[in-house]
């Protein structure tokens, strides 16, 4: 069991009275594409929230590579390999595409403030290379041509998408997808499921995404874990999952004798 | 070498414009070329904070007081060259006045850089008062009486070449920050923070790294202040001079260079240029004209004259298109 890329052992979020995530575990393996599904409100977003860093668990740890990532700051969870979309869409609204993405890879930045003063060759071969990276993986997702054009200018969809991209840029080893698929229509979804599907062999990435699209999930991932009011109540492969009465239940309710 | 070919070219420029002012003009307008650059290096320092990294400073005078009282306190004590090489000593204090203020700005920014919005600019106002309130107080650095007869250059024209070299050091070192990486880190702030933080900027030490150099700059023009005017005082460093900064960064476009250029230029000229207006009517019109031309100004371009667009771009967008 220890050898998941990234763990959560009993996290409990409490906002005062309300417990928004009950002593929840769950594990992602290395190269595994796992799924978290739920009702509304069944706490999915907090536990990503709580995996990235920007909430501390109330109670219980989360641990990437076996160690324990309590009291980092987001930023330093990004450092270790792990990063994220989000479902309400948080692109740097005011910056270019190719902006957006530069800023994620600027972890791996090299060259100080003093080189970019005197324009070194460190300076000028670091920022080509950065360059070179961002609209490679701009490519992959058919955004190169709008590089230079505003984030916020960008369709929907698009807008989605350069958040993957950004997430790549940072090169994790594990992206955490918040609703990528929401608000797409049927063959956006479909395309956007191969996708997944080829960066994560492309990057040789770990995924774990959070989707109410049924046929998405179902479609690509390998392991689900159902969430609800806080609580795992299900987990494992899709058909295990499509035939489980628990989450049935909790999708339409339990139903009544009459 | 090729990175220093564009400064080299543009203090060239300057000391051009500085020669035909030395010899064309009276004295009066040669201290406002002056001070118009002391001002210019205050906004685009204040720009660092306000506009690209979106957090709301009010205490530039405060930064400011700090390297005019360090510069001029050396000058007067520490003059170790003759008075002919001063100009390289006060290179030196000058700088020694920024890193002070530099390092005031680290102090104030590490705690108070949590706070976003009014609660920052409270604290940073708070914290030029401070400063003033201390220089008071201070019996070796004059108190409220100041510090006066500070050694200037005594020559317009070395004025305005030591203070040229400063402001094209001031304005490549933060066009180049910006340009970089870690200046796409600062926008990265102004944008949104927790995305910023999820992408692996950190953001409270991206913070501190704009402030400490915003501070820095300030401390610089300070020092130019004082050898300029050749007198300080606390009064000189008032609340209403960082709000006069904060102007001048919000006419010219927050998150334009260039626009907290012309900015400057404007607001320093401005008010004296209508001078003569009161001498015809008799009446003291000029800061009501100010102001309304302000606020006629911001109706009229409400995200500054620039917005976020340097000037070759407002040039393409605007001027060419109408030819």
């Amino acid at each position: 069991m220890s050898d998941a890329l990234l763990e959560a052992k009993n996290i409990t979020m409490q906002f005062g009275g309300l417990k928004a995530v009950d002593s929840l575990s769950l594990a992602v393996y290395p190269g595994q594409l796992a799924g978290l599904i739920g009702p509304n409100g069944a706490g999915k977003t907090t536990v990503f929230n709580m995996l990235t860093g920007v909430y501390q668990p109330t109670s219980g740890q989360v641990f990437f590579k076996g160690t324990s990532v309590a009291g980092l700051r987001p930023f330093q969870i990004s450092h270790l390999g792990v990063t994220r979309t989000f479902q309400n869409i948080r692109l740097f609204k005011g910056l270019t595409v190719l902006e957006n993405v530069l800023i994620a890879s600027h972890q791996h930045v090299k060259y100080g403030m003093l080189d970019s003063f005197f324009q070194t060759r460190k300076f000028q071969d670091n920022e080509k290379g950065m360059r070179q990276r961002a609209m490679e993986i701009l490519n992959i997702f058919g955004l190169s041509d709008k590089a230079h054009e505003n984030s916020a200018s960008l369709p929907y969809g698009e807008q989605r998408k350069l958040e993957i991209v950004r997430a790549l840029a940072t090169q994790p080893e594990i992206i955490l997808l918040d609703e990528p698929a929401a608000g797409m229509n049927h063959s956006e979804t479909h395309h956007l499921m191969e996708l997944i599907a080829q960066i994560r062999k492309d990057f040789n990435l770990t995924i774990l995404l959070i989707e109410h699209d049924m046929k998405l999930v179902m479609g690509i991932c390998e392991n689900i874990f159902v969430l609800d009011h806080g609580v795992k109540i299900e987990e494992g492969s899709p058909s295990l999952i499509q035939n489980s009465q628990k989450v049935i239940e909790a999708y339409l309710g339990v139903e009544d004798d009459l | 070498m090729q990175s220093f070919k564009k400064p080299i070219l543009s203090l060239m420029a300057l000391l051009i414009l500085g020669l035909g002012l030395n010899f064309g003009f009276n004295a009066f307008i040669q201290l406002q070329a002056k001070f118009i650059i002391i001002n210019m290096i205050l906004a685009m320092s204040l720009n660092l904070v306000n506009g690209y990294t979106g957090q709301f400073s009010l205490g530039h005078a405060g930064f400011m007081a700090i390297g005019a009282y360090v510069a001029a306190y050396l000058a007067m004590n520490w003059n170790f060259l003759p008075p002919e090489l001063s100009i390289l000593s006060y290179l030196l204090f000058v700088l020694v006045g920024g890193l002070v203020a530099a390092f005031a700005g680290f102090l104030v920014g590490k705690p108070s850089l949590r706070l976003r919005g009014d609660y920052l600019a409270i604290v940073t106002l708070g914290f030029s008062e401070i400063i003033r309130v201390a220089l008071l107080n201070m019996d070796f650095l004059g108190g409220a009486r100041g510090l006066a007869g500070i050694p200037g250059l005594n020559s317009f024209y070395l004025d305005f070449v030591f203070s040229s070299l400063w402001l094209v050091f001031c304005f490549f070192a933060l066009w180049r920050l910006i340009k970089s990486s870690h200046g796409r880190g600062l926008l990265a702030v102004k944008e949104d923070e927790i995305a910023a933080e999820a992408m692996g900027i950190d953001t409270a030490f991206m913070k501190v790294k704009a402030f400490v150099v915003s501070s820095f700059f300030a401390g610089v023009a300070g020092g130019l202040y004082a050898y300029f005017v050749q007198f300080i005082s606390p009064g000189s460093f008032t609340f209403l001079h960082s709000v006069n900064v904060v102007i001048m960064v919000v006419l010219g476009g927050m998150g334009s260079m260039t626009g907290s250029l012309v900015a400057a230029a404007i607001i320093t000229i401005l008010p004296e240029a209508l001078r003569p207006l009161q001498e015809i009517t008799g009446v003291d019109l000029r800061m009501v004209i100010y102001s309304l031309s302000l606020i006629i100004l911001m109706i009229l371009r409400p995200k500054g004259l620039f917005g976020e667009l340097e000037l070759p771009e407002v040039w393409r967008k605007y001027v060419r298109r109408s030819a």
